[in-house]
């Protein structure tokens, strides 16, 4: 497992993971109580990934990279408190995630999931407002200052104009941006994106891409986001998270991954090959 | 760290406005927006207030005697009108009958509604879970003579004493309801849940179909007026139980309002909001059973109403806003109920038909209109 981060990680402001392993445990008619424990063996399940230790500083554009089925989704999930880690622990800031409970932790991390939404008779001004969900009244009423930070949040992913329209009738890329716009409204330390970019045509993936950097410098947030789009992430990540198919994780600058041969190691196969001069991938022989 | 002022904080912008004229403009374009649905949102819910109010008096009014507007109204008030058998057919038959049809509408309305979000399917209904086949499984127990007496027994379904029909339909609702609640704290998938309360349902059925069987004819047909529902049952004794479980189910669901719009987003999408899903999922589950229970066990399985009302309030109201949805599907519940009740009293007739008669004929087309026009993309519970 190659380590090219900094080890004193416990201090820094953003995301830091240790030791940890995720996965899922195996059913078992247990009241639910007993489940979820930190620190409890990894014995109990099936680890998908473990002995994981990275860090995800603020301010930067971290891209989660590795090949499909390895464990990407599990592991946003587990950061998103979706599921509980099987050991191991994530710190957000210093604050061990797993203690917190569901609001605090929704006040800390916005999630953008690959889930569909589905909602016709609500506008996207609307979707966008149920992200201030962790910080509303018991009825969910939004105050001016609410509407002001979802006004904020739709100026901050470029859809303002899309503020008065129904969901459904919202494009991919829009969609995706509102869904943005609703994790921002949760004013969150940390933004967690799984494949954002997945159903997007090129010029939207760019301009998500390139929003997501903007986002983390200009609100000093954690965005972690697993991606497929190797060869823009790379280009534009601060830093990357490949998990190779051994399931070892590399951390660090694209150039230091790139010139470990990682990606190499990740993804090369019979017909299509790396390139680390010119990072992109090539056809490897004749068709 | 470079900012534009427009997005720096979310919590300086409102305090800041750098660009004055720009925020003016927005602020111009988000009211008119913004005004504009929620006055046609505040417009839609006070006719539908009036509507309720008007068809509450014309179903005291309308019925085999038509009793005048302004005598209804005295009746009401409490003096003598000008009939004095007015103040029976009005203050003590049409008036529990119409408290019992705007209860029960508006209770299968919210109940619906509940289902719908929480199950995320536009078909959920009241009784997706079965809590109506509970119900008539008690109703059936009883009428088949194993849970009372049988030879007192007609005299109770007939109406003189309900309290055995109505313990043995709550009875077996709360059976189905334990049951479906322990199966939800360890079914994780909703679809799943869906899916086995449906399963469960039919094969509750089908023990009622089997006891009927075996039942004397003439004690079965008893069962059978029962399963087509009535509102006309109910005694102002029996509104002092029924008018509270409504309003305490009401009430549930009017305080869970702010976890049913984070459920439109998905169970994933709620949960990173902070949700609590199981509590959310029993707390719902629990107050649309009370709903659903007490109107099967005080009028009958009614159909139809509980899976039409809430697509009706969304086309009405255009949202999914169940701030706005869940007192919507109230009134527009209780509206549609009235009305119901008034057609099965046949005005100006001595006929009274079966209130599911009524309630599918209206519902089955609402509920055909609304799949018609729901889009194939659309889940329709949005």
């Amino acid at each position: 497992m190659t380590q090219t981060t900094q080890t004193t990680q416990a201090t820094q402001a953003g995301l830091c993971l240790e030791d940890l392993a995720v996965g899922y445990r195996r059913r078992a008619l247990r009241p639910s109580s007993l489940r979820g424990r930190p620190g409890r063996s990894v014995r109990s399940g099936r680890a998908v990934l473990a002995g994981l230790s990275a860090a995800a500083p603020r301010g930067q554009l971290t891209v989660l990279l590795g090949p499909n089925g390895i464990g990407k989704s599990t592991l946003l999930r587990t950061l998103a408190g979706l599921q509980p880690p099987l050991a191991g622990r994530v710190r957000l800031d210093g604050a061990d995630l797993g203690q917190l409970s569901g609001a605090e932790r929704a006040r800390l991390v916005g999630v953008v999931l690959t889930d569909r939404v589905q909602i016709g008779l609500l506008t996207a001004a609307e979707l966008v407002g149920l992200g201030r969900h962790p910080h509303t009244g018991p009825t969910g009423r939004l105050t001016d200052a609410d509407h002001a930070i979802v006004r904020w949040a739709l100026d901050a992913v470029h859809a303002r104009h899309l503020a008065g329209r129904p969901v459904d009738e919202l494009s991919d890329g829009e969609r995706q941006r509102v869904m943005m716009a609703r994790a921002l409204a949760q004013e969150p330390s940390m933004i967690l994106l799984d494949e954002p970019t997945a159903f997007l045509d090129a010029p939207s993936r760019v301009t998500v891409t390139a929003l997501l950097r903007r986002l983390a410098r200009e609100r000093n947030l954690a965005v972690i986001v697993s991606t497929h789009d190797l060869e823009l992430s790379l280009r534009v990540a601060d830093q990357v998270w490949l998990v190779d198919r051994t399931g070892a994780l590399h951390t660090g600058h694209p150039d230091e991954v790139v010139g470990s041969g990682a990606v190499n190691t990740s993804f090369d196969g019979d017909d299509l090959r790396f390139d680390p001069a010119t990072r992109t991938f090539e056809l490897r022989g004749p068709l | 760290m470079t900012t534009s002022p427009t997005s720096t904080s979310p919590t300086a912008a409102p305090a800041a406005p750098a660009a004055g004229e720009s925020i003016e403009a927005e602020r111009r374009g988000r009211l008119r927006v913004g005004s504009r649905r929620a006055g046609r949102r505040a417009l839609v819910l006070g006719g539908l207030v009036a509507a309720v109010a008007a068809t509450f008096l014309l179903a005291l009014a309308v019925g085999s005697v038509a009793v005048p507007l302004d005598e209804t109204l005295r009746v009401l008030a409490g003096r003598q009108p000008h009939d004095p058998r007015w103040t029976v057919v009005v203050g003590q038959i049409r008036l529990p009958r119409a408290l019992t049809a705007a209860l029960a509408g508006a209770a299968l309305g919210v109940a619906g509604l509940q289902m719908q979000t929480l199950f995320r399917n536009p078909l959920a209904d009241p009784y997706s879970l079965g809590v109506s086949s509970g119900a008539s499984l008690g109703v059936a127990l009883v009428v088949a003579g194993i849970g009372g007496s049988g030879g007192t027994f007609t005299a109770r379904v007939a109406g003189s004493d309900r309290f055995g029909v109505v313990i043995a339909g709550a009875a077996g609702a709360a059976v189905v309801l334990a049951a479906v609640l322990l199966l939800a704290n360890w079914v994780r998938s909703v679809v799943t849940l869906l899916v086995i309360g449906v399963i469960l349902g039919s094969a509750v059925s089908s023990v009622v179909s089997l006891l009927l069987t075996w039942t004397a004819p003439e004690r079965a047909i008893q069962y059978w007026t029962w399963s087509l529902g009535s509102f006309a049952g109910t005694s102002s004794s029996d509104l002092t139980v029924f008018a509270p479980a409504v309003g305490l189910g009401l009430l549930v669901a009017l305080a869970s309002v702010k976890p049913l719009n984070a459920l439109l987003l998905g169970e994933n999408y709620a949960r990173t909001l902070g949700l609590r899903l199981r509590r959310v999922r029993a707390v719902t589950l629990l107050g649309a059973s009370v709903l659903a229970g007490a109107v099967t066990a005080f009028c009958g399985p009614v159909a139809f109403l509980g899976i039409a009302v809430p697509h009706v309030a969304r086309r009405l109201l255009d949202t999914a806003d169940h701030r706005v949805l869940v007192p919507g599907t109230l009134l527009t519940g209780a509206l549609l109920a009235l009305a119901c009740s008034i057609a099965a009293q046949l005005p100006g007739t001595g006929l009274v038909l079966p209130i599911n008669v009524i309630t599918a004929l209206v519902g089955a087309p609402i509920v055909i209109a609304v799949l018609l026009r729901a889009r194939v993309d659309v889940a329709g519970v949005g």
